[in-house]
């Protein structure tokens, strides 16, 4: 098999497994916030307790009109949604689910991850500028604001595992975490800084509450969605939670060891999905449990607090590798 | 922003150089019904805003014109449909004085039961809504709104079990009640209020020990115990100004002399003294409710025989205002009667009408995030708004 056509293979299989993670995620969160506020959640969509509800849901978003507004910015419109998704996608192509299995396991795997991601915000400022709403573009103000404080935190948060471990290659930083009982998070002190602060700053990458400013729904009504409607929304939600499904994923392998844990070798992807799935949770409680802060004070946790916090806190890991590999070892 | 009249709208000095209009309802997820803000942005400052009602204008006053003294306490309960036991108790008590109708003991102290019952189920709803503002409706706020919801739902079981509806009750009329409680009821009572004093814990440990909570209501959306006297706000606004008016102690009816309960009054003025002002209250109501539980006299329900017909009540010449403290404030009514048994005149007094008129004073210098926020706050109730 040559590779491009093994590489095509693999790539389609993950994209449908990314599609239909996210599809079942959707029920995951809507369950989990159901039991958070005494409900039952989806229930009468198949048997037992909904679970076609997700495929109800897609069927019914493609099925829905599609309607462009006559002032928006057909081009932009039309390709925002697209220009979302594609990155958010895309930075599944790094993440390996075992060893050796994956689409493509870069030497320079989380560079990839957060410069991919990064580009996330040029989709949500086309959709914000091209509907040629009020509360659509000021969302999209707030998203640029947004992404661009967060993004350097969220960075240097998810760069003290990369020091530890030396490298940018997410398999060798997973197994870099052999030693520390299988996860980063054990590594004393930093390794739980490091990740509260990869957390928090994935609550607002992911533009989660009590940071989902660009949605604001008692504001800002949908934020930068406002003007779309079916298919194209659908495109919108799937990239936001394939997003969330990824940032998952990456702190399941910087900080909670991937695929290491007790058992066969087969276990291996079932130990990082479930990983990644309580990373999901943990956002998903903190959503459903906060209000939402302002756009000020948003950016003031970031500048003031999270970006020294996390710079101080890459700087104490590197002073401790270095003094680590001169001491000795 | 100093001296201004009804057609200028207040703004800030602002140093930007462009302006956004932004229209905010009357179809708005926080519209709390049917308001609508202009809006006039710099940036994510709002330097002005513009506060247009009457989305939900029925006609209220001409109908209590056509409607006769039997017919309208049911529709009355429509005005402030989210307390319906209070705006239906300020028109019988307008009744009653123009007409000079006794209410037997048991009936007053029945009114006030339901209007404390009334009160507990409204700041629930404007809890879960207020927090909704701020939080989201898929985030913590939704969670707050269905836990207050779930409590709202208890109070309004027992007022099914009372009246037979759920909303709008019908439950006063003049010279007394309708219906008596029944067996078994007082218990239940007790029961539910018991649980909602527990569950008024629970929510004040989720918001108050909630950073973010605090970050978005102290301090936001001053209003000065001056602005609070000149605009005539009313209820837990002017309590949360720091100054302690409130009908039911100044001017006491329905027996309200009886009971024993406490006014809050905050001195901050912003949201955060609002929603503390509120939480006292849930607890206040509770205590009156106990009270009311305990000491409720043995007698008629009503000082005037059983309704046969429309047109049974007929009230001397005269004319009289009465006040009460529903859950949103003063709620006043003013009754003008011609012997006949329909009223010649009505004036219905609304208090979130009155509480909406500082919004275009405190809102400009805020975010737009905050003017929800502060919107929430005021717990507007747009058919007394609009009437």
């Amino acid at each position: 098999m040559s590779p491009l056509v093994y590489h095509a293979l693999v790539g389609f299989v993950v994209l449908n497994a990314v599609i239909g993670m996210v599809t079942y995620v959707t029920l995951l969160e809507r369950k989990f916030a159901a039991r958070m506020q005494s409900r039952i959640g989806p229930y009468y969509v198949g048997w037992p307790h909904g679970w076609l509800q997700p495929i109800a849901d897609a069927l019914k978003l493609m099925m829905k009109e599609d309607i462009v507004p006559r002032a928006a910015d057909r081009w932009v419109y039309n390709l925002a949604p697209l220009a979302f998704l594609v990155p958010c996608i895309l930075v599944f192509a790094t993440i390996p689910f075992a060893p050796g299995l994956g689409v493509a396991d870069l030497n320079i795997g989380v560079l990839f991850f957060l410069a991919v991601s990064a580009l996330e915000i040029v989709g949500l400022f086309m959709g914000g500028w091209g509907s040629n709403n009020k509360y659509a573009l000021l969302s999209a103000m707030r998203a640029v604001n947004q992404i661009i404080s967060y993004d350097l935190p969220f960075i240097f948060a998810a760069l003290v595992p990369v020091v530890l471990a030396g490298s940018l290659q997410l398999s060798v930083i997973v197994e870099a975490q052999r030693a520390m009982y299988g996860a980063f998070v054990f590594y004393p002190v930093l390794g739980q800084l490091a990740f509260v602060a990869f957390l928090v700053a994935t609550l607002a990458a992911e533009n989660r509450v009590p940071f989902d400013i660009l949605e604001a729904e008692s504001e800002l009504v949908a934020g930068f969605r406002v003007e779309y409607s079916g298919m194209k929304f659908a495109l919108i939600q799937l990239g936001e939670y394939a997003h969330m499904i990824a940032t998952s994923f990456l702190g399941a392998l910087l900080f909670l060891g991937g695929w290491l844990g007790p058992g066969p070798a087969w276990m291996g992807p079932v130990w990082f999905l479930l990983k990644a799935v309580v990373v999901f949770l943990v956002v998903t409680w903190v959503r459903w449990s906060f209000v939402r802060i302002r756009v000020d004070q948003i950016l003031a946790i970031s500048w003031k607090l999270l970006l020294p916090a996390t710079l101080v806190l890459l700087m104490a890991t590197a002073l401790v590798v270095a003094l680590r590999s001169t001491g000795g070892a | 922003m100093a001296e201004t009249t009804a057609q200028q709208t207040v703004e800030i000095g602002y140093g930007g150089t462009e302006r956004l209009v932004m229209n905010m309802g009357p179809q708005h997820p926080s519209a709390h019904g049917v308001f609508r803000a202009i809006l006039t942005l710099e940036g994510e400052t709002v330097v002005a805003v513009d506060a247009v009602i009457g989305y939900l204008h029925r006609c209220h006053e001409k109908l209590a014109e056509n409607l006769t003294y039997v017919q309208y306490p049911s529709i009355a309960s429509k005005t402030d449909y989210v307390s319906a036991m209070t705006a239906e108790l300020a028109y019988v008590a307008a009744v009653e004085k123009v007409g000079k109708i006794d209410v037997p003991k048991r009936a007053q102290q029945l009114r006030v039961l339901v209007a404390e019952l009334q009160r507990i189920a409204s700041h629930c709803l404007w809890l879960g809504t207020w927090c909704m503002d701020m939080g989201g409706a898929l985030g913590g706020g939704a969670t707050i709104f269905l836990y207050a919801i779930r409590e709202r739902e208890l109070v309004l079981d027992l007022f099914e079990s009372l009246t037979g509806a759920r909303l709008l009750y019908g439950f006063h009329q003049v010279g007394g009640v309708r219906y008596d409680v029944p067996a078994g009821w007082a218990e239940r009572c007790r029961q539910t209020i018991d649980l909602i004093a527990r569950r008024v814990d629970e929510y004040e440990a989720m918001l108050e020990d909630n950073p973010f909570f605090l970050v978005r209501t102290q301090g936001v959306g001053v209003i000065s115990r001056e602005l609070a006297q000149d605009v005539g706000v009313c209820g837990p606004l002017i309590r949360g100004s720091g100054i302690p008016y409130d009908v039911r102690r100044t001017e006491p009816y329905s027996s309200y002399q009886d009971f024993d309960f406490k006014v809050p009054v905050e001195t901050a003025g912003d949201c955060f003294a609002r929603y503390r002002v509120r939480m006292v209250e849930f607890r206040e109501s509770i205590k009156i409710v106990r009270q009311a539980l305990d000491g409720l006299a043995e007698g008629p329900i009503s000082s005037r025989p059983g309704v046969k017909s429309v047109g049974q009540v007929r009230i001397p010449k005269g004319e009289g205002y009465t006040r009460i403290e529903g859950a949103r404030g003063e709620v006043g009514c003013y009754l003008v009667a011609d012997g006949g048994a329909k009223p010649y005149r009505l004036k219905w007094r609304g208090a979130s009408f009155s509480n909406l008129a500082v919004l275009p004073y405190i809102i400009p210098g805020h975010k737009i995030a905050d003017v929800v926020a502060i919107m929430g706050s005021v717990d507007p109730v747009f058919g007394e708004v609009d009437r």
